[in-house]
């Protein structure tokens, strides 16, 4: 058999006792026909793929992320650890050169995940991948990195953690949020006042096939990746793109997802969603494997196929185009924009609405962020969550300013629980590792 | 009594056990490779007599038959149909310039996803056929799932080839190229191995016995050889089997153990998990092609007595070539055996050879022949017990697909480690201390080959899914094929797969007292559609573990 051009590292955790409820689309068997397709094919018998047993997340790796209310104990459970711990595995064989590349093909997801966590919603309960980032970052030191989110429902939880973030490009492409779950990811979100054009938005029209998402890869994605130069690039890779997907409404294809991976390369991919268990994933996860250890992919394909059937319309591919133009100018003149954003403001404060669909728990948001040119910024959240769970979190940023940071100390140690509305006031500190709650 | 005989590379081994499973008497004689026979001859004769033959209730035997057939290639030229649809490119795929490819394949679900074309079918048998090629293995893609297909292409070429191997019938586990390699393997040895058969039974009959004769398998289990011609792959590497069978029979132990044959080129790993030795998880593998054959996990690596020892950029290497015996026997370079009779761990050879030796080696790093030996000594035991800690390691965290399974899977921590071999005596005591286990040296390790034969019982293995959804049974090893009701359940499915493999178990040759079942696995899924759950996707794996036969109940107890 060919030895592959790379090697790479598959983390395979389908938790085959592990579901939301019996017919939830996060379920069991979500991943059973991937494990037997994957094998059938004896991609594990290549030469260049390997198999690696995943590590279990610890409370810390999900505090240098979130702020779990009441606690991680509380809003996590053990497939969520394990999910975590997948990701973080995939990502120390590729930083320790074990391999070159490598997917954590683990659920649940957790690209919903917020920076704040009172519960699920979009079937995620922490960010795996935001974990993974921050373990990389801990452990190897601080690293440009590029999210490339490519599932079908915008990727708002990771959108969310690394607003401020100016090393962290996250990148989403997603059915329009006007026609899906959870119906943000509009080219305007674009980044907070420190990390302006950090956060880029490509929502695309409905019935999207191979020809619109390659497009956006060739004229978007790829010339922005130029610009950012990143150490990294992760692939967040959701499936639900595909067009037997049963809770979207793409015509993506597996040969595209095989062909999408090959041209982006991302270092690490982990899966997000995708839902169309026996006719998609099989099929998207074989070529995805095939692409990332650079081995020939171009006979996968579903068994019904038909590249007439999902073929675009021509507006699509127009609108596509258009879109394109729209946000690469958009990109290119993110220095303006940041100006326009900050004007002279000291703090700069957002006010939202964010809803757990899966825990239904409605939670009201203020952040406020320092405006720096030296950091990410200190942001502090105050989170009421159901109208009844109020919090308070100080969040100094990794690779902070010592400004931030003693601005952050002052305002944790000028507030006491009790003393005020909130049951819990955290404090997060990513560069010294460091996570207090009073 | 019972006879067991291990046909090895060197030597043959006979031993005649009684009731109680004591040895009563045992031979070692030369192989004759040319004639496996003539040494089975040899060795019976030196130990059965007349009156023996009558009370001989089992023959039982390991070769290394098919796995020198396939080493020194005195193989047939196979053809090979695939089906395989889309997936990895089919070259990758192709085994030799015989294989065809055509369409039609079969989906993970055991749906056929493309049928097959007729004339495609005829046209690449009428090739094969022309070319003088008379067996012909037939394998699909997921045909574990629904042979139905493969079935059909053997329907088709029916009476063009004198053996069709399908590769359904290999084995219920996944993987495409593997069941290609095993399919192709099977048909290579199949007209040898069943001449081997043939002169096997031949000669039983002459000597006038009517005691059924077994075959050991990969597995470390027994097979009614006449049972064993019809999938002959399962009898390759019958031999290391043997050796490992031969430790469990020698010691009977309940613990996690490792097992160490050392030998003059190779120390041969294996491991027990409370006594019952560890099976390969997906096939073995030989000469380089991984199988789907059914196997006991061993592990070879080139550091063993006779391994050459040498001084290179400063750094002491151990094998892994043999470039011949031991100094202390004439040989050409310094090994560790020299290294052991130096330190007086053994009495064999001649001692002042063996100080040359580490004289000659010692002479590049200004070591005394003592110091020299100890050095040489302590750094194969340290190799050999840093092998046995990789591959705990690797079982260890072997990746698991269930919460359940990563937070409570078994650990395998052997506390006791045996020793075979010619310098088992020398080296257990500090092996056992590197690797913190209780050193065991088994009796009659000499032939401890034939014994492990002799006493190993019966195994086999059996597949079985249900679709209650599309409302069909497989159990592809045996062939079937059947529709069930809608509301067949997962204690059905137990019932029938424990049922199944008794049959085949008994048709196999085992012993009723033996048949010892165990659910290896055993998940059931729900099938949703939409938000309702559809159908159950059962499956089911049950086998008859390896392990020993148990005394006849007249027969006493071993002691
Ligand atoms: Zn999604
Ligand atoms: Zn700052």
């Amino acid at each position: 058999m060919t030895a592959g051009k790379r090697k790479t590292g598959l983390v395979f955790f389908p938790a085959f006792d592990w579901a939301i409820s019996p017919t939830h689309p996060e379920r069991e068997e979500r991943l059973l026909y991937t494990q037997d397709q994957v094998f059938e094919e004896g991609l594990l018998d290549l030469g260049n793929i390997f198999e690696f047993k995943p590590g279990i997340a610890t409370k810390e790796d999900v505090e240098r992320v979130h702020i779990c209310v009441p606690d991680v104990e509380r809003v996590t459970t053990e497939s969520h650890m394990i999910s975590a711990g997948g990701a973080i595995t995939a990502a120390d064989k590729v930083m320790s050169g074990e391999v070159d590349n490598a997917f954590a093909l683990v659920r649940p997801p957790g690209h919903h995940a917020m920076r704040i966590v009172h519960g699920a919603r979009g079937f995620c309960n922490i960010n795996i991948e935001a974990v993974m980032i921050e373990h990389i970052r801990r452990k190897y030191g601080r690293r440009r990195i590029a999210i490339v989110d490519t599932d079908c429902h915008h990727g708002d939880g990771t959108q969310d953690i690394f607003w401020h973030d100016p090393d962290t490009l996250f990148l989403s492409i997603h059915q329009d949020g006007r026609t899906l779950y959870p119906g943000s990811g509009f080219p305007e979100e674009f980044g907070g006042p420190n990390a302006v054009g950090m956060t880029v938005n490509i929502p695309l029209p409905p019935q999207t096939s191979e020809e619109g998402f390659l497009y956006v890869l060739d004229h978007l994605i790829l010339p922005i990746l130029d610009d950012f130069k990143p150490d990294l690039v992760i692939n967040s890779a959701g499936q639900d793109n595909h067009y037997t997907d049963p809770i979207t409404d793409m015509q993506f294809t597996a040969q595209g997802y095989a062909r999408l991976n090959d041209r982006l390369s991302p270092d690490i991919a982990v899966l997000e969603g995708g839902y169309s268990v026996e006719t998609a994933l099989p099929y998207i996860n074989v070529g995805i494997i095939l692409a990332m250890a650079g081995l020939d992919y171009s006979q996968v394909r579903e068994p019904d196929y038909d590249p007439e059937r999902i073929r675009q319309s021509a507006d699509t591919t127009r609108y596509i185009e258009r879109l394109s133009e729209g946000i690469l100018g958009l990109w290119k003149r993110r220095e303006e924009q940041k100006q326009k954003i900050r004007r002279d403001s000291e703090f700069i404060r957002r006010r939202r609405s964010v809803y757990y669909d899966t825990d239904h728990i409605s939670e009201e948001q203020t952040e406020e962020v320092r405006v720096c040119d030296d950091c990410g910024g200190l942001v502090t959240i105050d989170s009421t969550a159901n109208y009844t769970t109020r919090i308070f979190a100080v969040v100094v940023p990794g690779g902070s300013c010592p400004a931030c940071r003693r601005k952050g100390e002052e305002i944790y140690g000028s507030r006491s629980r009790g003393d005020g509305p909130y049951q819990h006031i955290y404090f997060q500190d990513r560069d010294r590792d460091l996570y207090l709650v009073k | 009594m019972i006879l067991g005989i291990d046909v090895g590379g060197t030597h043959t081994d006979a031993v005649l056990l009684n009731g109680r499973f004591e040895v009563v008497a045992s031979a070692k004689v030369l192989t004759n490779p040319e004639n496996l026979i003539v040494s089975f001859r040899e060795a019976t004769s030196r130990i059965l007599n007349g009156g023996d033959l009558k009370q001989l209730e089992r023959i039982v035997l390991s070769t290394t038959m098919s796995t020198n057939a396939i080493v020194q290639n005195r193989v047939d030229r196979v053809g090979m149909i695939l089906a395989g649809g889309p997936g990895l490119a089919p070259e990758t795929l192709r085994i030799n310039e015989d294989t065809r490819f055509i369409s039609g394949y079969v989906s993970h679900r055991g749906l056929e996803a493309a049928g097959t074309d007729e004339r495609e079918v005829r046209d690449a048998a009428d090739s094969l056929k022309k070319k003088g090629i008379r067996h012909l293995g037939i394998v699909g893609k997921f045909s574990t799932r629904n042979p139905g297909l493969e079935q059909r292409i053997g329907d088709l070429v029916e009476g063009d080839f004198e053996h069709l191997s399908f590769g359904h019938r290999m084995s219920g586990n996944l993987n495409y190229p593997r069941r290609i390699a095993t399919t192709y393997l099977n048909a290579a040895i199949w007209r040898v191995y069943n001449r081997f058969v043939e002169d096997i039974l031949r000669f039983t009959a002459e000597i006038g016995t009517t005691a059924p004769v077994y075959i050991l398998k990969a597995d470390g289990g027994t097979s009614e050889i006449s049972q064993s011609a019809k999938y002959p792959v399962g009898t390759i590497l019958s031999g290391p089997a043997a050796s490992i069978m031969g430790i469990l029979s020698l010691t009977a132990g309940k613990e996690d153990a490792v097992a160490l044959d050392i030998g003059g080129t190779t120390t041969d790993i294996a491991l027990f998990a409370d006594g019952v030795p560890l099976l390969e998880p997906f096939g073995v593998t030989i000469e380089g092609r991984k199988t789907l054959v059914r196997g006991l996990q061993t592990r070879s690596i080139g550091v063993a007595g006779d391994s050459r020892v040498r001084w290179e950029q400063g750094e002491l290497r151990i094998g892994p070539e043999r470039e011949g015996p031991a100094m202390a026997f004439g040989g050409p370079f310094p090994t560790p055996t020299d290294a052991m009779i130096v330190l007086g761990l053994t009495k064999i050879g001649d001692r002042e050879k063996a100080v040359a030796a580490m004289d000659l080696l010692g002479g590049e790093a200004n070591a005394s022949p003592g110091e020299t030996a100890r050095i040489v000594f302590e750094k194969t035991c340290g190799l050999i017990a840093d092998a046995v800690r990789e591959i705990l390691d690797e079982i260890n965290n072997k990746p698991v697909y269930t919460i359940h399974e990563m937070l409570e899977g078994k650990i395998i921590e052997p506390k006791v480690l045996y020793v075979v071999g010619g310098p088992a005596e020398a080296m257990a005591p500090r092996l056992g201390e590197l690797l913190g286990c209780r050193p065991g040296l088994p009796k009659h390790a000499e032939v401890a080959n034939a014994v492990g034969a002799a006493l190993a019982r019966t195994t086999t293995e059996i597949t079985l899914l249900a679709d209650t959804e599309k409302k069909i049974l497989t159990i592809v090893e045996e062939g079937i094929r059947q529709d069930i009701p809608g509301r067949f359940s997962r204690d059905d499915a137990l019932f029938i797969c424990r049922e199944k493999l008794l049959e085949r178990a008994l048709k196999m040759g085992a012993r009723e007292e033996d048949l010892i079942m165990e659910i290896i696995e055993d998940q059931e899924f729900n099938m949703v559609r939409g938000f309702y759950t559809t159908g159950k996707n059962i499956r089911i794996k049950a086998q008859i573990k390896p392990g020993l036969i148990s005394p006849r109940k007249d027969g006493g107890t071993p002691s």
